[in-house]
């Protein structure tokens, strides 16, 4: 007893600590144990050397890297456009959707059907149906750009799945709210903008930051039609050597924006949690 | 159990002598013993194949292959197509297909990867130019300034890039549907494709579109000869280059050009 007071800890102190080198060296063997299996026994399969040559190759990858992060430009400049737009959309929708007067209910037949359908066609058929359709039927350059229709399909597309996550917020909005608001003689539109709004938006941040991620990446549907982003670039480097590494470094520019959005996106949602309790 | 054994390998022997005669070259190196496996394009377009029916060897890659495969030992019946996509026929491990024939065009880097028979047709790159450009003038000058369109999987793109350089960026597309529904929105002037399959899609696909020029096929780096595609490492690779080089030599490659590609005369060249 008298060695442990001269170590400034007491049994149960001493014990916590025990325990916690334990569980650190557990932890640290297991991982080890799993890198190491992956190191020896990947390389080991028969078909190694090939895939490594396939995906893994750092000349190829040397090449193309500098190109995809040129054309990489061009998934920046489109997502930089269409973010904005989705989020004015389908915060439009939302709200057309939540119209409460009758004579309005045109408006959430209209959201309503908005929201099924281009939440209910897979993107790339939107992007082709909107992309190649709209221009065929005779709009003149520039107008029918790819750029701008297909930025229109993915803005059309997401704005529906935003609409949702927005009304889920202003559902979550309590009900006493708009009375207690509109009990002070607000109106309707008042109640809305000051009081619902502001609370709705800031409950549904993470998760619109999560739709932010996603449509990040879709950007690279646009290649379908025409561009020369990412994607497209990567696929033409890959015919040129028949090797794949290209696709392995368009995915590491990838991870490398959507990685630290993702962990933000984390980071909002724990601090909302902590808020909130 | 050692008498059937002997009885199956017995029967065995014989179907296999039955469809290879003679211990042909080709004999267990195709993925079926006694049937050779061809891939071909998902769809597979005119004038290469008839229809997507490579089964009936109308269409010019159809034709070469039932040939080859009879100068190889193979009867027609014994000719399996399967369909692949480019990245199929690209990914390491086990493939599908003895050959693989959809215009491969054969370069040095892919050549690295994957074996590549002996060329069976050297293709001119060919300018379709849209409707509204058919006044284009057949030279680089004038191309320059057209809004360009390929298939990003094709050595149109790097010809593109390096001879034409036009003056804004072209658009690339996944297959010559894509490249088809761009030109009809009038979203691309022009697209480069090889010359059969641009004299196919003018002819046929957009109305009112034209095969301007072409590229002399011997004078760039890169000639674009079409060859077979076979796995790296290919023991078939010998059989079908030999088969390859008796049908070039007895001109019925030559013969076969001539009966599903011999309108790609009267194309200006590109100056």
């Amino acid at each position: 007893m008298a060695t442990t007071k001269a170590a400034g800890m007491t049994r149960r102190e001493r014990f916590e600590a025990q325990q916690r080198r334990r569980s650190l060296i557990i932890a640290a063997t297991s991982t080890l144990v799993v890198v190491a299996c992956i190191i020896i026994f990947v390389p080991m399969t028969p078909g190694w050397a090939k895939v490594q040559r396939s995906f893994f190759n750092g000349d190829v990858l040397v090449d193309t890297f500098p190109k995809l992060l040129d054309a990489f430009k061009i998934n920046i400049m489109i997502f930089a456009w269409s973010a904005p737009a989705i989020a004015i959309l389908g915060l439009l929708i939302a709200l057309a959707r939540d119209a409460k007067s009758p004579a309005l209910f045109p408006l959430r037949i209209f959201g309503a059907t908005f929201t099924d359908v281009f939440r209910g066609v897979p993107v790339i058929l939107t992007v082709y149906l909107i992309g190649f359709g709209i221009p065929g039927l005779g709009l003149p350059r520039p107008w029918n750009s790819p750029y701008i229709w297909g930025s229109l399909a993915l803005i059309l597309t997401y704005s529906a799945y935003v609409a949702e996550i927005f009304r889920s917020g202003i559902d979550s909005v309590h009900q006493s709210q708009r009375s207690a608001a509109l009990s002070l003689g607000l109106s309707e539109r008042q109640v809305m903008r000051d009081v619902v709004l502001p609370q709705a938006i800031r409950n549904v941040v993470p998760a619109q930051m999560n739709m932010l991620i996603a449509l990040q990446k879709d950007v690279s549907l646009l290649s379908f039609i025409g561009p020369v982003e990412i994607f497209r670039q990567a696929g033409v480097f890959k015919s040129l050597t028949a090797n794949f590494t290209p696709y392995v470094g368009a995915a590491i520019i990838f991870l490398i924006v959507t990685i630290p959005a993702t962990r933000y996106a984390d980071y909002l949602m724990a601090k909302q949690m902590r808020d909130r309790s | 159990m050692t008498k059937m054994l002997s009885i199956m390998a017995a029967a065995l022997a014989l179907t296999s002598t039955a469809a290879l005669a003679g211990g042909h070259c080709a004999a267990g190196k195709t993925l079926t013993e006694g049937k050779l496996t061809i891939a071909t394009g998902n769809p597979a377009y005119y004038p290469w194949v008839l229809d997507d029916a490579p089964e009936s060897g109308q269409g010019f890659e159809a034709a070469v292959a039932y040939a080859v495969a009879t100068e190889m030992g193979f009867a027609a019946e014994d000719v399996v197509w399967v369909r692949s996509s480019f990245d199929e026929a690209i990914q390491p491990g086990a493939k599908n297909f003895d050959v693989n024939m959809q215009q491969y065009s054969i370069t040095a880097a892919r050549d690295e990867v994957v074996d590549f028979s002996a060329p069976y047709y050297t293709a001119p790159m060919a300018v379709l130019v849209s409707p509204g450009a058919t006044d284009t003038a057949p030279t680089l000058d004038a191309l320059r300034e057209l809004q360009w369109g390929a298939v990003g999987s094709t050595t149109a793109v790097p010809k593109l890039t390096d001879v034409i350089q036009p003056s804004s960026d072209p658009l690339l597309y996944g297959d010559n549907a894509d490249v088809n529904a761009a030109m009809s929105a009038n979203q691309i002037d022009a697209a480069l494709f090889d010359l059969p399959t641009a004299l196919f899609l003018s002819a046929v696909m957009i109305e009112g579109s034209k095969v301007i020029g072409q590229f002399a096929p011997d004078t760039s780096d890169n000639p674009d000869q079409f060859g077979m595609l076979m796995e790296e490492g290919s023991p078939l690779k010998a059989c079908v280059d030999e088969a390859l080089a008796a049908l070039t030599t007895s001109g019925e490659l030559a013969a076969i050009e001539a009966t599903w590609l011999q309108d790609t005369t009267g194309v200006p060249l590109i100056k």
